[in-house]
């Protein structure tokens, strides 16, 4: 059955890690979502690079912090915080892409 | 060891919190009240500028809570990245907001002030010996860039503080602070494990974000023991969860596992997070890792211009099927019609409704709303140029004629008269890079005062 990204988390946000890098957090509502989501890998590096338009190596990690329930991948920012040409200084709206994501759970 | 008690009264001296929590917190008899000031979210300007993101109004309404806390429960009060972002001038207003609070108030004190801003010439030679190196995806810095900077701190550590404890301050307002540091520095000299007392200021310097409802702007208690902390909201209406506490730890890094500062790392791989009461939750298992070169985070900001901005918008189907197209010959046009004057400017257009908020990043390349709010950006060497190139821009984008128009009466709706707005300066970082230093005391000077009945001796 295909299920939404935005279906199965409690939490789903974007911010800045420093001033040139972008951080975006999944929080799974409970750990056997988290669980089943890891196990079948869906989110990683190439997804990350293809819903941000970006070149693999500008995804510099995808992380899963099972604590948390949560899986966390970092970019490199557009640019660095406050430059010329920025979009959202905090980093705190480029969470979107990644709440309509589909999956076969 | 006994309980040592951390309150953390707000998250950002100057956002202010309700006195009721605070109080609750008083009577629990704190040993310590710590309070971060700063951070680099709001961007460059405000460590370029000298300027503070938060108002003297607000500052002195959080601060005047806590100093006279301090002062009647003879405790220290540690304020890390005072100012905002940290820098000498940051720290000095802080301190005048401090004296007037005092004289006010007639207190008894003693104080110190802890620079973290660097002279540029001995950054230079840094460089030159390759002790500076960029941080996580930041460019490389050149010699021109440390030259260009307006200011360069750097993230001190707990040493300065526990350094100014020793000689004698009860109040600190530091320099910029790497965030956990004005709450760990207290418990460590009392010979805390500094992997429990950093991953507790880590929580602690948000105040209650990491409870249920979070909040920035609400105390929390930390309890730091020999081998657990716990953390409590002070207001009855938020608690601490398990999954609060763990997803806070997530919060603005790139690796949740492994949180590098000054000195080292602190390695919460193996945490274990319990929940003590319906409020409470207590963490054991942090891991502190010491670097084997000593590094401090650097961060610079430089002047690059000044902004003009003029905010409009458009309803027109026809206009916004081509905007990406109108735009660009419009950059085009703007170039010709200043043809002969300085020509040292960017032109830029938000355009809100197609990819405002996300830039280069946004994946839905192809949507046409039904209208859009556009942003005329121009940063210019001087105010003066910025606003012609503005001007002449909105007047070139009002009145372009572009194919299939109908609406020649104009294509911009215009929220204000006058359109424009000078922005002011603008900065741009031009450092965040490790510094090796293996002298993390002397790198940050102390100056140390005392208040005696309101008055500076």
């Amino acid at each position: 059955m295909k299920t939404r990204l935005r279906n199965l988390a409690a939490v789903i946000r974007s911010k800045n890690s420093g001033p040139y890098e972008l951080t975006l957090d999944i929080i799974f509502k409970d750990r056997k979502t988290f669980e089943r989501v890891v196990t079948l890998g869906v989110i990683n590096k190439p997804l990350v690079a293809k819903l941000y338009s970006l070149k693999p190596e500008q995804v510099l990690s995808v992380i899963n912090f099972a604590p948390s329930c949560a899986i966390k991948a970092t970019i490199v920012r557009p640019c660095g915080s406050g430059d010329l040409g920025e979009r959202d200084v905090y980093g705190a709206q480029q969470h979107a892409p990644l709440m309509n994501l589909e999956f076969d759970l | 060891m006994d309980e040592y008690r951390i309150l953390s009264p707000t998250g950002i001296v100057g956002y202010g919190f309700p006195e009721e929590s605070f109080r609750a917190g008083l009577a629990q008899k704190p040993d310590l009240m710590a309070c971060d000031a700063g951070s680099t979210d709001p961007g460059p300007y405000y460590l370029g500028s000298g300027k503070s993101f938060t108002t003297v109004t607000a500052v002195k309404r959080d601060l005047s809570l806590m100093v006279r806390a301090a002062c009647e429960l003879k405790i220290p009060l540690v304020i890390g990245s005072a100012g905002g972002a940290g820098g000498n001038k940051h720290v000095e207003r802080e301190k005048g907001i401090l004296l007037e609070i005092a004289e006010e108030e007639g207190l008894s004190f003693r104080f110190a002030t802890i620079s973290a801003e660097f002279d540029k010439d001995f950054l230079i030679g840094e460089l030159k010996k390759n002790k500076i190196t960029p941080l996580g995806a930041a460019p490389d810095i050149t010699e021109k860039d440390l030259k260009d900077s307006s200011c360069i701190v750097a993230q001190m550590g707990t040493e300065p503080i526990i350094a100014a404890l020793e000689e004698g301050a009860q109040i600190i307002l530091a320099g910029r602070c790497y965030d956990p540091a004005p709450f760990a520095a207290p418990a460590i000299r009392l010979g805390y494990s500094p992997a429990l007392s950093i991953h507790l200021g880590k929580i602690l310097e948000c105040a209650a974000i990491a409870a249920i409802p979070g909040s920035g702007s609400d105390c929390m208690m930390g309890y730091l023991g020999e081998d657990y902390f716990s953390i409590e909201p002070l207001s009855a209406n938020r608690k601490c969860t398990v999954t609060s506490v763990a997803a806070h730890t997530l919060y603005e890094k790139s690796n949740p596992s492994l949180l590098p500062g000054p000195g080292g790392t602190i390695d919460l791989s193996q945490c274990e997070f319990l929940q003590e009461t319906e409020r409470r939750v207590k963490v054991r298992g942090t891991v502190y890792n010491t670097a084997a070169i000593n590094t401090v985070k650097l961060e610079g900001s430089k002047l690059v211009g000044y902004r003009t901005v003029c905010i409009c918008g458009n309803r027109d189907p026809i206009f916004i099927s081509q905007i990406d197209d109108i735009l660009e010959k419009l950059k085009i046009r703007v170039r010709e019609n200043l043809s002969g004057t300085s020509s040292n400017y960017n032109l830029d257009f938000i355009v809100y409704g197609r990819n405002g908020v996300m830039g280069i990043l946004e994946p839905e390349k192809n949507a046409v709303p039904h209208e859009v709010g556009i942003i005329i950006d121009v940063v210019a060497e001087t105010q003066e140029y910025a606003s012609t190139v503005c001007s002449v821009a909105r007047s070139t984008l009002l009145h372009h004629g572009y194919d299939g128009r109908m609406s020649t009466g104009g294509n911009l709706a215009f929220p204000y008269s006058p359109s424009e707005m000078q922005a002011g300066a603008v900065y741009k970082f031009s450092a965040y890079h490790l510094l090796e230093n293996n002298e993390p005391v002397k790198i940050f000077p102390r100056t140390h005062f005392t208040v005696r009945k309101g008055k500076l001796i």
